[in-house]
């Protein structure tokens, strides 16, 4: 045989055979995640001594609760001295923190419109559902604003029927140009909303009144009142957003610059003081003589906030792509507006979407702001319920029960996006196709 | 056999002879910024034509055929598109991109689609074609470059080459009547580049215009009819594929030559 001889021919292919049985389960997994050297081993025995101790000084005061209780004098009553937490101010108040001072008897109203919320919600977020089923979608905003403030069926579908006049202005002007035709629309409804909504809602009043009990906006709070405002910021912000991180990179000057100036603005400027030019400036801008609700200022100025920080985060998802992609788009003859809706912004919105839910977060929570331009969010309820005589000296058990709330909440929205993130992955999918 | 070689060649120079054109270019100029990149191209190419644009990197090659469907704008001259002319006129713009095909480097496949949606999107939003006679189009494309297998799986399941027939079978979708090549094989690994040359050589074989930029010599040897040099930006030979390698005019051209098929 030759020994310098470096020539070499397999001649049997090796057959696959069965991964070798896993080392160890449990303790060899112990071993290694909890005790691997003594540092480790340290800190595991620091971790478990932290949570031991938590739960040693929570446990107590959780056990001991009192439920049945018309004041904090009586809690301590049956208490008797020991740690304990007395839950009988939300036994007691629960519905105030819920819906504000809105009329007992018509609790029925935001709760058929929290119910519905979900059906309208369903064909949105999940896929599955009959196209359909985003009918109701769209008529849920007018349907749950004439649950929850009453008042003549015919406003909503008035305020309806002013996008219909605006969709066939548009569709009649189009093909002298989108932005012509975008006018036409918008002063279409504008003036529809402003001369023929109040005419045409006495008359179909007088004709055929579908009323319910008007509810002002003064009696709404609590958590309606969040929902309200965080779902109505949360549904305008993010089509406002999209239109904004365009507009930022458009090729077109002059909407560059309003983007820019609006976005720049709007994020260098506290939510609170926006909140009080809603409250306080707007009426002096606002054409004498109307009304403007104080909600609905609210639900805009949070909307103009919310939007400024969604199109730098989807601005951020929009600069992730290749150019190839703006290319190729353009390339096989699709326009701008297609290219963006059927190939730039599915993908840039996928990359977004931890920075949107991120943002949609940050905007619920900060509904609890409006407390301090007087309306009846669930923080200012706490203190006026502290104010009370039986409930004065109370706040761990509120804030928690608030804090709680608004966990489910948002816990709700990050799982979802988690969920949504995994739904649109289309890198990996060999297991699904297969 | 080579009889026949030879009767299809001259049948196909017939032809060429009473084609109209199907991209003019005249005296046509782009900078990118100060920096001259084309300087005075003039080209025009027939119905039916098979060009090959070759040169080194940096030469503008890439950059004049995406001039052709005005993915980079020029400054000066005029190229006329299948009869149309670009200026600055979106709807012109569009309606030459309707009918030319581009196929890039990098595939360019839109990632969150499945293979069959890729190809059925520019007929259906651009070309207004029903669903299902879409869905048939692109089937058949998808056949002919030979993975109709792979319809419902997404681009990044793909292999390189595989993704760049797909991408070969979009742009036909959409009936082009010129298709540009952007290198469509330089980021490919070897084994790939066969399956993609062979789907190219298929498609010049039925006649379409091609425009192709690639560094494939043995593509250009096959199925050009015309070969272009081009070097700083402007086109220094132009000839037969037969005499522009075995007599190369330009010692520009030659010092190519000799570098890429040296070894």
């Amino acid at each position: 045989m030759n020994m310098h001889n470096i020539s070499w021919v397999r001649q049997d292919i090796v057959a696959p055979s069965p991964r070798p049985p896993g080392q160890g389960g449990v303790m060899d997994w112990v071993r290694k995640n909890l005790f691997n050297g003594w540092v480790s081993s340290l800190l595991t025995v620091a971790s478990v001594m932290a949570i031991a101790w938590g739960v040693m000084a929570i446990a107590p005061w959780l056990g001991n609760s009192v439920w049945h209780a018309g004041s904090l004098s009586e809690c301590r009553q049956i208490l008797d001295g020991a740690p304990g937490a007395c839950w009988g101010v939300i036994r007691d108040r629960w519905t105030q923190l819920l819906f504000g001072f809105y009329p007992t008897a018509l609790y029925w109203r935001p709760m058929l419109a929290f119910v519905l919320l979900f059906a309208a919600l369903a064909p949105i977020l999940f896929r599955g559902l009959p196209q359909r089923a985003l009918w109701f979608s769209a008529v849920y905003p007018g349907l749950a604003f004439w649950l929850i403030w009453g008042g003549s069926l015919w406003l909503p579908v008035s305020i309806y029927l002013g996008f219909a006049v605006a969709t066939g202005l548009f569709s009649i002007a189009v093909r002298s140009g989108v932005g012509l035709a975008a006018t036409a629309a918008i002063v279409g409804a504008a003036l529809w909303w402003l001369y023929a909504t109040p005419a045409l809602v006495e008359i179909a009043t007088d004709t055929a009144p579908i009323l319910l009990v008007p509810v002002t906006s003064r009696e709404l709070g609590g958590f309606l009142l969040s929902i309200v405002i965080g779902v109505s910021g949360i549904a305008l912000s993010l089509p406002l957003g999209i239109l904004l991180a365009l507009g930022r990179r458009s090729g077109l000057p002059l909407i560059r610059m309003l983007s820019v100036t609006f976005i720049e603005f709007i994020r260098g400027v506290p939510l609170i003081t926006l909140l009080f030019t809603a409250s306080l400036l707007l009426n002096y801008f606002l054409p004498p003589g109307t009304s403007f609700d104080l909600i609905l200022r609210v639900v805009i100025m949070v909307t103009l906030f919310a939007s400024a920080y969604m199109a730098e985060v989807i601005r951020g998802g929009l600069a992730a792509l290749p150019r190839g992609q703006y290319e190729a788009a353009g390339a096989l003859g699709l326009d701008y507006w297609k290219a963006q809706r059927l190939v730039i912004l599915p993908q840039a919105l996928k990359i977004s979407i931890p920075g949107i839910v991120n943002s949609f977060i940050g905007l619920f929570k900060d509904t609890t702001l409006v407390m301090f331009i007087g309306l009846l969010d669930p923080i200012a309820l706490a203190a006026a319920i502290r104010a009370n005589t039986n409930w004065q000296g109370i706040y761990w058990e509120l804030f928690i029960f608030i804090g709680a709330v608004f966990f489910v909440f948002c816990f709700g929205m990050s799982r979802y996006s988690q969920y949504l993130e995994q739904r649109l992955r289309t890198d990996h999918r060999w297991e699904e196709c297969a | 056999m080579n009889n026949t070689m030879t009767q299809r060649v001259s049948a196909h120079k017939d032809r060429l002879a009473v084609a109209g054109f199907a991209v003019e270019i005249a005296g046509m100029n782009k900078w990118y910024g100060d920096f001259h990149v084309l300087r005075d191209i003039n080209l025009t190419v027939r119905l039916g034509e098979r060009i090959v644009i070759c040169g080194p990197s940096g030469s503008g090659k890439s950059t004049m055929i995406r001039c052709i469907n005005r993915l980079e704008e020029h400054q000066s001259g005029t190229i006329v598109v299948d009869g149309i002319e670009l200026t600055s006129d979106l709807k012109k713009i569009e309606e030459v991109r309707r009918e030319v095909g581009m196929v890039f480097q990098h595939f360019n496949l839109f990632p969150h689609l499945t293979i069959l949606q890729n190809c059925m999107l520019a007929p259906v939003w651009v070309r207004k074609v029903p669903e299902k006679q879409a869905r048939d189009l692109a089937m058949h494309f998808l056949e002919k470059v030979r993975i109709p297998d792979q319809a419902h799986k997404y681009p990044g399941q793909l292999s390189g080459g595989q993704q760049q027939r797909v991408a070969i079978a979009r742009a036909l979708c959409m009936k082009p009547r010129v298709m540009l090549f952007d290198e469509p094989t330089s980021a490919l690994d070897p084994e790939m580049i066969k399956e993609v040359l062979d789907t190219m050589i298929a498609l010049a074989e039925e006649g379409m215009t091609m425009l192709c930029v690639t560094h494939e010599m043995g593509f250009a040897q096959a199925v050009a009819d015309r070969v272009i040099f081009m070097d700083q930006g402007q086109i220094v030979e132009e000839n037969g594929p037969k005499a522009f390698f075995s007599a190369p005019q330009s010692e520009r051209t030659r010092a190519f030559l000799g570098q890429i098929l040296g070894h």
